[in-house]
Order: C-alpha cells, then sequence, then structure tokens
C-alpha cells in the first residue's frame, strides 16, 4: 500500500466540493432538503442566514460523525446521528439569537427543523459513516453550498419580482411605478417558491440531458 | 367546541402543512408515485403527529418552559429549560414512532403490513417536528387545543399528498417535455394546487 498522504486539495477532494454545485446537487438532483429549503426564500437576507447555518451544521457534524464513526453500534446509528445534529442546530440557534435576534425570529421554526432536514441524514448515511475527516468535511461545506446556490437563486427571483429590492435595497427604479409597474404579490406567496424552483428544474435538466429522467 | 373545530378547519386548510410551510416534503416527493402507499404514508403521518404533538405539548408545559417546573418545588420558578426544546422533542418523536410501531406490530397486524415500512420513515419527516415546533410557537392553551392541532396538521398532510398521488398518476400518461419530466412537473403541480388551497385564506375564523 502506498503510504504516502494525499494531499489536501487533491483532484479527488476538489471534486466533492464542486460536483454537488452541478451535476449532484442536493436539492434539484438528489432531492433533499426541500422541506425547510423553500420556507425562508421570500427574502435573500434570511435565505442567506439559513444557508449559512445548514452549512455549519452540516459540515461540523460531517466531521464529528466521521471521527466516531468506528465506534457507533449500528442499530442505534440513527439516534446518534440525530444528537450530533440536535446538539449543532442547538448551538446555531443560540448563536443566531444573540447576534441576528431579526432574523431569527423571521426564521422562527425552520432553524429547529434544520435538525429534520435530510440533507443532513442523508449526507451523514452516505457519507460520513464510510470517509475520513477532511473528505467528508469538503463533502459537507460543498453539499450545504449546492444547497446554499438554490435557495439564493430562489429567494433573488422572489425578492426581486415580490417586492422589487435585492438584499433589502430597492433596485426597480420608482419612474417604474408611475407607469404602472407593480410588484408581483403571488411571488412573495409560498407556492410561487415551488413553482421557481421547477422552473430551475427545468432549466438545468435541459442544459445537462443526463439528468432527465427517463420515466 | 368551536375553538376546537377552528383550529383544526386552519389546520387542515389554511395552515397546510405542505403548502403553506413546505413540511415533509421529502417524503411528499418520493412516496407519492401511487394513490395506494401514499394513503398508507398520510394515515401513519395523522396517527404519529397526533401523538407526538400533545406529549410534546405536556413535555414543553410541564418541564422546558420557564417556571414549568413550579409543580415540582416553588424553588425551580425561574429555571427556563426552553433550550433543550429541540433535541427533547426530536428523541420524543424517535421513540414515540418506535413505540407506535411496536404496538401496531402486536396488537394489528393487517394495519402493521399496511403501514409497517413508513412508520421508521416518519422519525425523520419535517412534518412531524415541524408539527411540534409550531404547537410550542402558538402556545396553545389547553391540551385539546394542542391535540387537535396535531390531527388537522396530519389530516392537512394526508390530504395533500393523495391529491398529488392521484395526479401524478394521471400524468404518467401526457406528454410532459423530457427535462420537466418527474420532479420539475411535480414542484409546478404542487405549487399550482398551494394556489388552489390559498382560496382558503380568506376564510375568516
Amino acid at each position: 500500500m502506498n503510504s504516502e498522504k494525499e494531499p489536501l486539495f487533491s483532484s479527488k477532494n476538489i471534486k466533492l466540493i464542486t460536483e454537488p454545485l452541478g451535476s449532484s446537487n442536493p436539492i434539484t438532483v438528489q432531492v433533499l432538503g426541500i422541506c425547510s429549503a423553500l420556507a425562508v426564500t421570500v427574502k435573500m437576507k434570511p435565505a442567506f442566514v439559513m444557508a449559512i447555518s445548514v452549512m455549519a451544521v452540516l459540515a461540523v457534524s460531517n466531521v464529528v460523525i466521521s471521527l466516531i464513526r468506528n465506534s457507533i453500534p449500528p442499530r442505534i446509528r440513527i439516534i446518534v446521528q440525530l444528537v450530533v445534529i440536535a446538539a449543532m442546530v442547538i448551538l446555531v440557534d443560540q448563536i443566531l439569537k444573540a447576534f441576528v435576534y431579526d432574523i431569527s425570529k423571521q426564521l422562527s421554526v425552520f432553524v429547529g427543523l434544520i435538525i429534520t432536514n435530510c440533507i443532513l441524514m442523508g449526507r451523514l448515511e452516505a457519507f460520513a459513516m464510510g470517509n475520513k475527516p477532511w473528505p467528508s468535511f469538503l463533502d459537507g461545506l460543498g453539499n450545504a453550498a449546492g444547497y446554499s446556490i438554490i435557495l439564493l437563486i430562489v429567494s433573488f427571483f422572489r425578492e426581486l419580482l415580490g417586492s422589487g429590492t435585492i438584499w433589502g435595497y430597492k433596485v426597480i427604479p420608482e419612474s417604474f411605478y408611475s407607469f404602472g409597474y407593480q410588484n408581483n404579490g403571488l411571488m412573495i406567496l409560498p407556492p410561487m417558491a415551488l413553482i421557481v424552483l421547477g422552473i430551475i428544474i427545468w432549466v438545468q435538466r435541459a442544459r445537462n440531458k443526463k439528468l432527465i429522467e427517463t420515466k | 367546541m368551536e375553538n376546537l373545530i377552528n383550529i383544526f378547519v386552519k389546520s387542515v386548510f389554511i395552515d397546510n402543512m405542505i403548502f403553506a410551510y413546505f413540511l415533509g416534503m421529502c417524503s411528499y416527493l418520493a412516496v407519492s408515485k401511487t394513490v395506494k402507499t401514499s394513503t398508507g404514508l398520510g394515515i401513519a403521518v395523522i396517527f404519529v403527529l397526533g401523538i407526538t404533538v400533545p406529549v410534546d405539548y405536556l413535555i414543553e408545559n410541564y418541564l422546558l418552559k420557564e417556571g414549568a417546573l413550579v409543580w415540582l418545588s416553588p424553588d425551580f420558578a425561574d429555571i427556563d429549560l426552553s433550550f433543550l426544546s429541540f433535541i427533547i422533542f426530536i428523541a420524543v418523536i424517535a421513540s414515540m414512532t418506535q413505540l407506535v410501531e411496536m404496538i401496531v406490530e402486536k396488537f394489528s397486524p393487517a394495519l402493521y403490513n399496511s403501514l409497517g415500512i413508513f412508520l421508521p420513515l416518519i422519525a425523520v419527516n419535517c412534518a412531524i417536528l415541524g408539527g411540534s415546533l409550531f404547537m410550542q410557537e402558538r402556545a396553545y392553551n389547553t391540551l385539546g387545543e394542542a391535540t387537535v392541532f396535531g390531527l388537522g396538521s396530519g389530516v392537512g398532510w394526508f390530504l395533500a399528498i393523495v391529491g398529488i398521488a392521484a395526479i401524478r398518476e394521471k400524468i404518467r400518461y401526457s406528454n410532459v417535455p423530457a427535462p420537466l419530466k418527474g420532479l420539475g412537473i411535480t414542484f409546478i403541480i404542487t405549487g399550482l394546487m398551494g394556489i388552489a388551497f390559498m382560496g382558503f385564506m380568506g376564510i375568516k375564523l
């Protein structure tokens, strides 16, 4: 066996980060973690905070599970994973409450719902249980980044069309409104998040034919 | 009584778990291929929500809330354990699903055979934890209200998944653009169903 250590950013490790951004995106391809993805996408700011929280929880719990993966009895692994995730989420929730209270209020129960976010269980089960800490960390970062990108795209369109702002700043000039332009109130309502996401999936699959479902 | 009916109607139609909060989307998308399996999962969700929400209500009010421990001793009046709620709720849900699975297996093998595979899946269904967290946030006054809210949310979820499953069974024979097949069209249909459900928002309760 080759005892030489693999470099930290070997091509295999880089792939762990880049692949979830496109061809194996957790939301549009693996269909994980949709629950919390959509409810927080009315404005970009809460979506961004949510994305950062998921990234922190996913990367750290991936590392923790990967460190203790050899000592977890397989029968109770789900409970162990849930405990690790829940502990991380409590930390994130307390930090959000302390530093960005307003946004934490807007996110309401959805911070708690990171616990049952399927991305976490899915990645812990599929990757961290069988890999070393460093690749697991990268896998966590990559998947959370793929999740964040979709979250930000959806919230970008919903905020732009629904409230005429981006990141809280007005981008649609006042003169448009005097010509009779109006914000599309429908975009703020929950169902539009699903339709925007459906369209994103459509565009992605039209560009990447390999992802098209045959049945 | 009127109050309970209001809460029920509100949680089924207006605050529908799927269309208004997107909770339980993962199993909603994965299991909604046929009406039969989605009916099974839907009933299991009603069942588990109807049990976990009242149990979590009792835990919240007699253990976790600020001043909830007064029944033990007046000295505990200013202890606030609510930061523990996530971890305790998820533990309750995981153990309740396990317990329900064992009870159903023992007393009703027929029901177990139809629900069996879905029960363990439910422990990580966001709708269940979401139900408990909404119960905490909205601070229902009595155990009855919390129970009705849990059952109502379950019924709303059931309606949504059976509806989408019926539509997906039909849409298999229609000519959907290739990149939109499967996931894409399911999202768009769910969105349209959500818009239809928003018609209930006008109801003042």
